[in-house]
Order: structure tokens, then C-alpha cells, then sequence
């Protein structure tokens, strides 16, 4: 017997029971989005730890290069332009799968997952640069806390590229639309988040560290 | 044909399923549930595992200078029967109880993400092989369940048990964090109509800010861990002193783990308790907001007072000042919560079935360990009594005192909704007293021998330190302890079969997961109900006096 | 139940309670613990007395319940009554905490003249404690030994404090003689600092509290102190580098010398020190005195007295630790040698003229 039934169902006396006040409705947000909202939480904690170990190093090698020699700026700023556009891309292609146009959302889509690429492409040309150069995470503090740092980071950017290419290739199949947007705004909530934690790698490590 | 036919098909239907099918069925199971009930069967197979190493780790210590095991193996056993009880027995323990009961409790049908809970389940247990897997390589690491670096860097932990032990744990921390996210979605997205936050009960609310905790803390721990590794296996310098490395961040980013970790072991347990007190004393809940607002101010709180486990390494008088005073903060709402459950019972019609017993065995402990954490708060005081036996005292009253005994009396509450049957409260009288006298014994005494000078992680001591006599007393309680240990498993599956049938509500309690069957079917509820108040059984069975009408 | 238990010796005990007190840390700590334990004591004495009532008081009575008792849902006074007294207590603690605490945790002194003042520098090793003495008096020492500190007592009018840098070399460790201080951890790459002083004379024990590896339980912790006189003969002795005692007549005898020379050709030089001659490893225990200390293994075993006839070497624990440490302190970093029997013996002839 449910709940709801015993509720509804009075007694037959004359006693008549206090009637409850009627449920105000609430506005949630749904699990999944809670769901992102907790998982993103719990990275910015994980990226938190390491900006701070970061920032409590710097300064502390005992041989170079230090972040001044080692980085060079303009690369980073091509790759950093690329990753931001990549949040309009993306905001983009959310926008015109509401509005239900299947292909706009593939072209836009398409280009946040290229944007999101030629990031990694660029990371991993810089890297290939400081590994020449003597840049290990072997080799000093600096090293160690920058690769760690910026490869987390694009760790996630990589596994953010991976689920954009799977919900490609569900939307070519047509199992993509106006109607599980939902999911798709979920993607788009990890990956603005990504962004967001590049700028503050950005900020710290090329801008404020050097 | 067909009239013949059917009652064969019938007949095959009935009979018992193969247990190939059985255990298919539980290993790609997504009901929450079943997995809650296999991360409390985990929990008390590795609380077991546990138990043994302690009973070892006691009985080295009986004689002075006794070589029942060396100091290789003694320390390979306290850092195993740490890491054990907080991470694959204790967590599980409580994440698994949640699980089975949070979605039953709101009104729901399952968690959120179903097969984000079973992947949780299966990373936790997964890390915990892999942990132990290292007695297979050579050897448990033997670095003491915090692991203080540079013990763990390649030059000083040269075999792979170190990087077996932080490889498990950041798997089980996977898998502890997606329970969290599991149980912060399905709190805030999946209630019942009706079930405002300020309506879920309690155990809910305490589910939902451990989860918040576990959401905060766990990643810093895996990024600690991941350090760990990346110095061992590729040369990175984070805890490397001679490369301007510092020991001191280890403990920083542990201890910012690790504090809060403490309470994500005991506001779980804080929330069964209060679900059971009420339910015992015939009464409500004295002073519901209260004790939510001061849950929260726990969960906040906890996150500020991580170095008061490092008064010693020498930070400077207001560093330690600080840290001093958000010690000593966090007792007020505890403090809080205690004179509440008093309230509660004051006044009520007190009846003593196992759930009952088991709470005022709580009580009585943990009022003790939250004194001597008081103790422990006063810096200078913990100058002298930081890494002694007075400290394991200490943390063994808040976690067996408080966490084992709490759980204890959850599991008493709700085997019955679970399994259908009741347990056996004679034995659970045996397993009571004998628990609550070997544990005041032994960790009763630990205060005085900490006291005498006696640190922790020794494996032995000379018989002129005058501690032989408080060691042998452990050890006893201890010995003690095991017979309640083997009640409880006896018990537990005894009854299964034994056990008086239950019913779906045998104590008369308020909850929803007493409106279903005992165990309920597996869509929990026919129909989602509807709630007004906190209490939607109270106002069931007294329509003439419904909660809502009050609160 | 401390003292009876205190009084129950299972052979002469030694006492490293903390509550006894020796010197101004722990004494002032000792006083704060008293006014903790009687606020904490009170607070356990009224709950827990509550709850005994409630239970006691509020039990159900007859086997059929005759409805429920009143619902109280809660009561906001009440509830702020006891977030204030709580508040208030902790206010107080909080008070009391930070006035001990800088009363202990004082940052050491720069050595000057006549100070009366030891500064001395602790280095952690796994797993035993070497001791390089800096300054008494204002006077520059310089000189390292090992395992057992030596520090002068303090008289009525003259205090002689004792400041203590807390380095380590490997892991980390933790400085605990209960009767004279609270714990301070030694840390690698972080210099710390403590003080105490007494004023009675006496073998203070204590050990290592930061669990640091395999023989963590046997890194134990010896201070002695002395009267002054003595401490300054001490010290004197101390600073001679090894250089034959000409009055000695043992350093004649040819099994010392061999076992003198065996002892300079082999792998012990790698890592311990005999200042005077070749000897300059930084690694292990200074030796230069060695036979100056009371016990071996950083406390684990008695020396051998420092007259021991050459020719009786039966029993000789320093004997048995050159012959091989792993059966005493399994796993500390002191390997065997397999040195034979003549080669062991005569450079443990050697070390016990090592005064």
C-alpha cells in the first residue's frame, strides 16, 4: 500500500483530519546538472591543490632554467586564443541545437573539437621546445610542477576532445537533437570549466609566474 | 497445447536461480541497494582484515622487547591496518549504508547515475586489492597510513608497495567520489514531491555534506598521491628535499585531506544515530534546524583546522594560534548536536532494543573522544601528547567510540528492512558488552601510556619504561574485542535464515524506507509519495496530530 | 590509578611521565593540562550524568505503550543557551592555550658572553641522533658526538638554558624527552628550534616520535645532566681530537695498533669520524669518544666500561655490534662486515681506547 493512497483514503467517522498545506513547487536544477556541477567542484579542488604547489615553488629551484628563460609567450598566446574561441564555439552550437538546426550544430560543434585540438597540438610542440632545451620534470622544481600542472590540465583537455568526438559521431547519426540538449549542455559546462581553468594556469604560470 | 504447457514454464520459473546467474546478476548489478549492501559486505570482510592486523600489531606489544614480529613487519601492519580501516572499511561502510538508504528515505527509485554507483563500488574495491596486493610483491608498504614524505620517496620506500598503496588509493578515491556526486545529484535533484531540503531526513542531510566534503577533499589527496608517484617512477622533486622540495606541503596537502576525512567518517554516522534516538525515545527530534545548521557549520568548519595534526613541525606561534581556535570552534556545534540527542531522550519512553544500545554506547564513547580532542586542541598540551598512545586513545574513541558503534547500531536499525528478518538481540547484547568493555580497555588505558611517554609506531619498548603492565592491558581488551567481532558476523548471517520475520516497519519508526516492504521490491515504491513534514509515517499514524502542523 | 600503576615497577622503571615535570616548558605545559582536564573533566561529569539520568528516568515503564509522550520539536532559548556557554569555554581555552604557548614556543637567543647558555645542533638520522655542540658561555665549541646529550644543570640564581636547532638528514623525525619539553619535529630541509633547562641532575629519558622507518622504536634519546663542573670537564674532554693518550699503557699493545690500522684501511672511515686521524666520515656516529658514552646503538645496548681488560673480551656488546649490528637493530644501515675473528678483535681493541 503506497503513501499516497493511505493519504487520500480517510476514515469513515465524522472526525474529519487536518487537511496539509499545498506543496509549493521547487526550482532545481536537474540531477545530471547537479551532477557536473559536483564533478567540477571536486576538479576545481584537484586543480586548486596544484596551482597552489605551484605557486609555493616558484622561486625555490636550486638549478635552472627558471620560468623566465624557459617560456616563450607567443605560442601559448596563439594556443590560449584558440582554447577561449573554442567556449564561443561551443556556447554556439549549443544555441542552434536548441533551435533544432542539425547542421549548424555539427559545423560548430566540429570547430570547438578543431580549436580543442590545435591547443593540444601547440602544448605538445612547446613541450617537445622545453624538453630540447633541458626542460624535464626531472630537472627542477619548475619542471616538475609545470608539467604536472599544465599536463593535467591537458589531460582534461583531451578527454574533453574524446567526448566531443563520440557525441559527433552520435550526431551524424542522428541521434543527437533538440531533444537531449541537455546532455549536450553538460559537455559544454565541462568544457567552458577547462577554459576557465586555462586561464588561471594561464594567468599564474606565463603571466604572473615569469 | 498451451494450457499444459504453462504450468511447467511455472514450475521452472519458481525454482531457486543458478548461482551463476546470481552472481551475474550482482557483479552487473546498477540497483543501488545491491550495491550498497556489497560495499557493507566489502567493508566487513576488510574489517576483519583489519581486526587481524591489530590483533598482531597487539600482540607484539605484549612483552618488552618481544619478537613475535619483526620491526619490518610491524611496521608494514599499523600502516596496512590504517590505511584499511579509513579507506576500505569505514568509508565503504557508510557510503554503502547511504546508498541503500538515501534513495528510500526521499521517495526515489534509485541514485542519479546507476551505473556511476556500481563503477564507484568496483573502483573502491579494485584500489583496495590493489593495495594489498603489495604483500604478494615483496612486502606492505610500511610508511604509516599518512605516509609522511621524504619515508616515501624511491631512496627511502625502495619497493613497489609504496606505489602500490598510492595507485589504490587514487583508484578507491575515484570511486569515493563519484559516490559523492552520485549523492549530491540525487539529494538535490530526486526528492519526493513535498520533500523540501529542510524536510529530508537527517540522515540524508549529514549524507549530503559528507558528500560535499568528499566532493572538496578527496582531490587534494589524489593530487598528493599523484605527487608521490610522479617522484618515485619519474624523477619529479615535489617532497625531494636536496631539489628544494618541501616535506612540510605532504603534510599540508594530507592533512587538508585528512582532517575532513575524519568527519566524513563520523557525520554519516551522526545522521543514523539521530534517524534512531527519536525513533527509541518515542519522540521528535528536539531542535531539527539546529542540528542541520550546526552539520553544516561541522562540514565548513572542518575544512580550516588541518594543521593542528602538525602543532609540532615548528610553525610559527600564530600559525598554530590560528589553528588553535578553529579546533576549538568545531566543538561548539558538536557540542550542539550532543545536547540535542539528550534533549531528544529527556522525556521520552526510552526502550533499549540493540539500535538503542548501541547509540547509548555512542554516546558515552564519543563524548569522550570529542573531550580529549578538546585536549588535544590546547597546542602545548598536544606538544606533549601529539604521536603518542594518548592520540590513538584519542582517535580510536571518536572512530570506534563514535564511527564503529554508530554503524553498529545503523546495522541493527535497518537489517530488517534489508534482509525481512530481525536479528538476534541476545546476541547482539553479547556483542555490545563485550565490544564496549575490550574497547574501554584498551583504549582507555592507551591515555595513560601516552601519557607515561610511550610514542606510537613503536614495535617495541624496554621493560624499564615502566609500560609493560598498560601494554599487556591493551592487549587483553583487545583479545576481548574478537569474540564480539565473530557475534557480529555469526549474527549477521545467522539471522538470515533464523531470524523472526520482520515485517515492513518493526519499530514503529517515521521514515519512508519504512513504508515499503521488508526488502523493498526493487522500484522501491508502487508510487512516488507525497510528504509534508519530516516525519510522513508520524503523520500517517496520528492524522489527528500530523508534524506539519509544528514544524 | 597513575601512581598505583607508577608504583607498580616491573623492575626499576624509569620516568618519562608528563606529569613530572623537570623543567619550565613542561612544567608550564603541566599547568595548562590541569585547568584542560578539570574544564573537560566537569563537561564529561554533567553530560555524561545527564544521560545516565535521561536514561534511567525516561525508561519505558510496562510492557504496553500507552501512546506517545509529548512532542517537544525544539526551542530556540534553549538552543542559544547552550551555543553560548559552549562558546564561552572555548573563549577561555583559546585564552589560555596561546598564553602557554608563548611562553614555550620562545625563538632562541644569539650566544653572548657569559650567558650561561648551551646552544647545541640536533641532527636526526635514521636512526640515531647526532649532537654538535655550538656554544656554552659564549664560548665557540665546534665539536660533534653522538647519542647521548650533555648538558650542565641549573643552580638557584643561574639558570643555564639549553637551545637546541632541530636539523635532519634523511626523514622526518621528532626531539621528545617528555620530563623536559614537549615534542619538536625535526624536518628535512627546515631548521626548528627548542629549549628547556632543570635544575636536578639526572639521565633524562626519551625518544623518537615521528615514526621514520624501520628501527623508528629504537631511536631513543638520552640527556644528562650534570653539574657544571662536571659538564665543563665533559666538554673539555670532548673537544681533544684522538691523539694517543700518551699515559695510556694500552696503546702499546700490538693488537691495538693493528687493529688501528685495520680500522683506518677498511670501509669504517667511509662513514665514521675519529678526529685526530684519517678517519672523517660524516655518515654514521662520531667516535672520536666513543668510549665515553654509556650505551651503543643510540641507547639500545650498555658500552662496554671504558677500562675493559683487552684480553677479556667475553660478553662485550661493542664486540658483538662490530661483529655484526643486524641481530641487535635489524634493519639499521650498519652492515656486516665479515670481518674475521682476529681483524674484529683488534679493532675493537682499538675502539675501546677511544676514551
Amino acid at each position: 500500500m503506497s503513501v499516497a493512497e493511505t493519504t487520500m483514503a480517510g476514515p469513515t467517522t465524522a472526525h474529519t483530519f487536518p487537511v496539509p498545506p499545498a506543496i509549493a513547487p521547487e526550482r532545481m536544477l536537474s540531477p545530471g546538472q547537479w551532477g557536473m556541477v559536483s564533478f567540477l567542484v571536486s576538479e576545481a579542488a584537484l586543480f586548486s591543490t596544484l596551482i597552489v604547489t605551484y605557486i609555493f615553488y616558484l622561486g625555490r629551484d636550486v638549478v635552472g632554467p627558471t620560468p623566465a628563460e624557459a617560456l616563450r609567450l607567443p605560442l601559448v598566446l596563439c594556443t590560449t586564443a584558440c582554447l577561449l574561441s573554442s567556449s564561443a564555439t561551443i556556447h554556439r552550437a549549443e544555441k542552434t541545437l536548441r533551435q533544432g538546426s542539425q547542421f549548424r550544430f555539427l559545423q560548430w560543434w566540429t570547430a570547438t573539437i578543431a580549436l580543442g585540438a590545435v591547443f593540444l597540438g601547440g602544448t605538445a610542440f612547446e613541450w617537445r621546445d622545453l624538453i630540447e632545451r633541458h626542460l624535464t620534470i626531472g630537472r627542477n622544481l619548475f619542471g616538475t610542477t609545470y608539467y604536472t600542472l599544465v599536463g593535467l590540465h591537458a589531460f582534461h583537455v583531451t578527454a574533453g576532445v574524446l567526448v566531443m568526438l563520440i557525441v559527433l559521431g552520435l550526431a551524424i547519426r542522428r541521434q543527437v537533437g533538440a531533444a537531449n540538449h541537455a546532455a549536450v549542455g553538460m559537455v559544454s559546462w565541462y568544457w567552458h570549466f577547462v577554459d576557465g581553468v586555462w586561464v588561471v594556469v594561464f594567468t599564474v604560470v606565463y603571466l604572473i609566474g615569469r | 497445447m498451451a494450457i499444459v504447457e504453462e504450468p511447467l514454464e511455472l514450475a521452472r520459473e519458481s525454482a531457486a536461480p543458478p548461482w551463476t546467474t546470481v552472481l551475474h546478476n550482482w557483479t552487473t548489478t546498477v540497483d543501488h541497494k545491491k550495491i550498497g549492501i556489497m560495499y557493507v559486505l566489502m567493508a566487513l570482510v576488510f574489517l576483519v582484515i583489519g581486526g587481524i592486523e591489530a590483533v598482531l600489531l597487539r600482540w607484539q606489544l605484549f612483552w618488552p622487547r618481544y619478537d613475535f614480529v619483526g620491526p619490518d613487519a610491524f611496521n608494514q601492519l599499523f600502516t596496512m591496518h590504517g590505511t584499511t580501516m579509513v579507506f576500505f572499511m569505514g568509508m565503504p561502510i557508510l557510503i554503502g549504508m547511504g546508498n541503500y538508504l538515501v534513495p528510500l528515505m526521499i521517495g526515489t527509485r534509485d541514485m542519479a547515475f546507476p551505473r556511476l554507483n556500481a563503477l564507484g563500488f568496483w573502483a573502491t574495491l579494485f584500489g583496495g586489492l590493489l593495495v594489498y596486493f603489495s604483500f604478494a610483491t615483496g612486502g606492505a608498504p610500511a610508511i604509516g597510513w599518512f605516509a609522511y614524505a621524504p619515508l616515501t620517496e624511491r631512496t627511502f620506500a625502495r619497493s613497489a608497495a609504496t606505489d602500490l598503496w598510492a595507485l589504490g588509493l587514487i583508484v578507491s578515491g575515484v570511486g569515493t567520489t563519484t559516490a559523492a556526486v552520485n549523492f549530491i545529484a540525487t539529494i538535490l535533484g530526486m526528492r519526493a514531491p513535498g520533500m523540501a531540503l529542510h524536510r529530508v531526513p537527517f540522515f540524508v542531510w549529514t549524507i549530503l555534506w559528507t558528500s560535499v566534503q568528499i566532493v572538496l577533499v578527496l582531490p587534494p589527496l589524489t593530487a598528493g598521491l599523484a605527487m608521490v608517484l610522479l617522484d618515485r617512477n619519474l624523477g619529479a622533486h615535489f617532497f625531494d628535499v636536496q631539489n628544494g622540495g618541501s616535506a612540510l606541503l605532504w603534510q599540508h596537502i594530507f592533512w587538508f585531506f585528512g582532517h575532513p576525512e575524519v568527519y566524513i567518517l563520523i557525520l554519516p554516522v551522526f545522521g543514523m544515530v539521530t534517524e534512531i534516538i527519536p525513533v527509541f525515545a518515542r519522540k521528535v527530534l528536539f531542535g531539527y534546524e539546529f542540528m542541520a545548521a550546526a552539520t553544516a557549520a561541522i562540514a565548513f568548519i572542518s575544512l580550516g583546522v588541518w594543521a593542528h595534526h602538525m602543532f609540532t613541525v615548528g610553525m610559527s606561534r600564530a600559525q598554530d594560534l590560528f589553528f588553535i581556535v578553529s579546533t576549538f570552534l568545531i566543538s561548539i556545534p558538536t557540542g550542539i548536536k550532543f545536547f540535542n540527542w539528550l534533549a531528544t531522550m529527556y522525556g521520552g519512553r526510552i526502550s533499549f532494543a540493540s539500535p538503542m544500545l548501541f547509540c547509548i554506547g555512542f554516546l558515552s564513547m564519543f563524548l569522550i573522544g570529542g573531550l580529549t580532542g578538546i585536549m588535544l586542541g590546547a597546542a602545548p598540551f598536544d606538544f606533549q601528547l601529539q604521536d603518542t598512545y594518548f592520540l590513538i586513545g584519542h582517535f580510536h574513541f571518536v572512530l570506534i567510540g563514535g564511527t564503529l558503534f554508530g554503524v553498529m547500531a545503523g546495522i541493527h536499525y535497518w537489517y530488517p528492512k534489508v534482509t525481512g528478518r530481525m536479528l538476534s538481540e541476545r546476541l547482539a547484547r553479547w556483542q555490545f558488552w563485550l565490544l564496549y568493555v575490550g574497547f574501554l580497555l584498551t583504549f582507555g588505558t592507551m591515555h595513560i601510556t601516552g601519557v607515561l611517554g610511550m610514542p606510537r609506531r613503536i614495535y617495541t619498548y624496554d621493560a624499564d619504561r615502566g609500560w609493560a603492565l598498560l601494554n599487556q592491558l591493551t592487549t587483553l581488551g583487545a583479545i576481548i574485542q574478537v569474540p564480539s567481532f565473530i557475534i557480529l558476523v555469526y549474527n549477521l548471517f545467522a539471522s538470515l535464515r533464523h531470524g523472526r520475520p520482520a515485517g515492513d516497519d518493526p519499530w514503529d519508526a517515521w521514515t519512508l524506507e519504512w513504508s515499503t516492504t521488508s526488502p523493498p521490491p526493487a522500484y522501491n515504491f508502487e508510487v512516488i509519495p507525497t510528504v509534508h513534514s519530516r516525519r510522513p509515517l508520524w503523520d500517517l499514524k496520528h492524522p489527528d496530530d500530523p508534524d506539519w502542523q509544528y514544524e | 590509578m597513575i601512581a598505583l600503576l607508577l608504583a607498580n615497577a616491573d623492575g626499576p622503571t624509569q620516568n618519562l611521565s608528563i606529569f613530572d615535570p623537570a623543567s619550565p616548558p613542561a612544567e608550564s605545559i603541566r599547568q595548562l593540562s590541569v585547568l584542560v582536564l578539570a574544564i573537560t573533566a566537569f563537561i564529561f561529569i554533567a553530560v555524561e550524568g545527564i544521560l545516565i539520568y535521561s536514561i534511567v528516568r525516561f525508561r519505558r515503564r510496562g510492557a504496553t505503550a500507552t501512546g506517545e509522550p509529548p512532542q517537544v520539536y525544539g526551542s530556540k532559548p534553549i538552543e542559544i543557551a547552550w551555543t553560548a556557554a559552549p562558546a564561552l569555554v572555548v573563549f577561555v581555552l583559546v585564552l589560555v592555550s596561546a598564553r602557554t604557548l608563548w611562553e614555550v614556543n620562545v625563538p632562541p637567543p644569539q650566544p653572548r658572553e657569559r650567558d650561561n647558555t648551551l646552544f647545541a645542533t640536533v641532527v636526526g638520522r635514521q636512526w640515531w641522533w647526532e649532537y654538535t655542540y655550538d656554544h656554552y658561555n659564549g664560548r665557540a665549541l665546534g665539536f660533534t658526538t653522538a647519542n647521548e646529550l650533555h648538558v650542565p644543570v641549573s643552580e638557584e640564581g643561574i639558570p643555564r638554558p639549553v637551545f637546541l636547532t632541530l636539523k635532519s638528514a634523511d626523514v622526518c623525525h621528532s626531539f621528545w624527552v617528555p620530563r623536559l619539553a614537549g615534542k619538536t619535529d625535526l624536518i628535512p630541509g627546515r631548521i626548528n628550534s627548542m629549549w628547556f633547562q632543570t635544575d636536578r641532575t639526572g639521565l633524562y629519558l626519551g625518544q623518537c616520535a615521528e615514526y621514520c622507518g624501520t628501527q623508528h622504536a629504537n631511536m631513543l634519546l638520552r640527556v644528562y645532566v650534570d653539574t657544571p663542573d662536571k659538564f665543563e670537564h665533559w666538554l673539555e674532554l670532548q673537544q681533544k681530537d684522538r691523539w694517543p693518550d700518551k699515559d695510556d699503557p694500552r696503546l702499546r699493545d700490538e693488537r691495538v695498533r693493528a687493529g688501528e690500522k685495520a680500522f683506518l684501511a677498511q670501509s669504517c672511515i667511509n662513514c665514521h669520524a675519529v678526529r685526530g686521524t684519517p678517519a672523517k666520515g660524516t655518515y654514521a656516529p662520531d667516535l672520536t669518544h666513543l668510549m665515553s658514552r654509556r650505551t651503543l646503538a643510540s641507547g639500545m645496548i650498555p658500552n662496554d666500561p671504558d677500562d675493559r681488560p683487552l684480553d677479556d673480551l667475553k660478553g662485550s656488546k661493542l664486540l658483538e655490534w662490530v661483529a655484526d649490528p643486524q641481530p641487535i637493530k635489524p634493519g639499521c644501515l650498519m652492515p656486516s662486515f665479515g670481518l674475521g675473528d682476529r681483524k674484529r678483535g683488534d679493532i675493537v681493541r682499538y675502539l675501546l681506547t677511544l676514551r
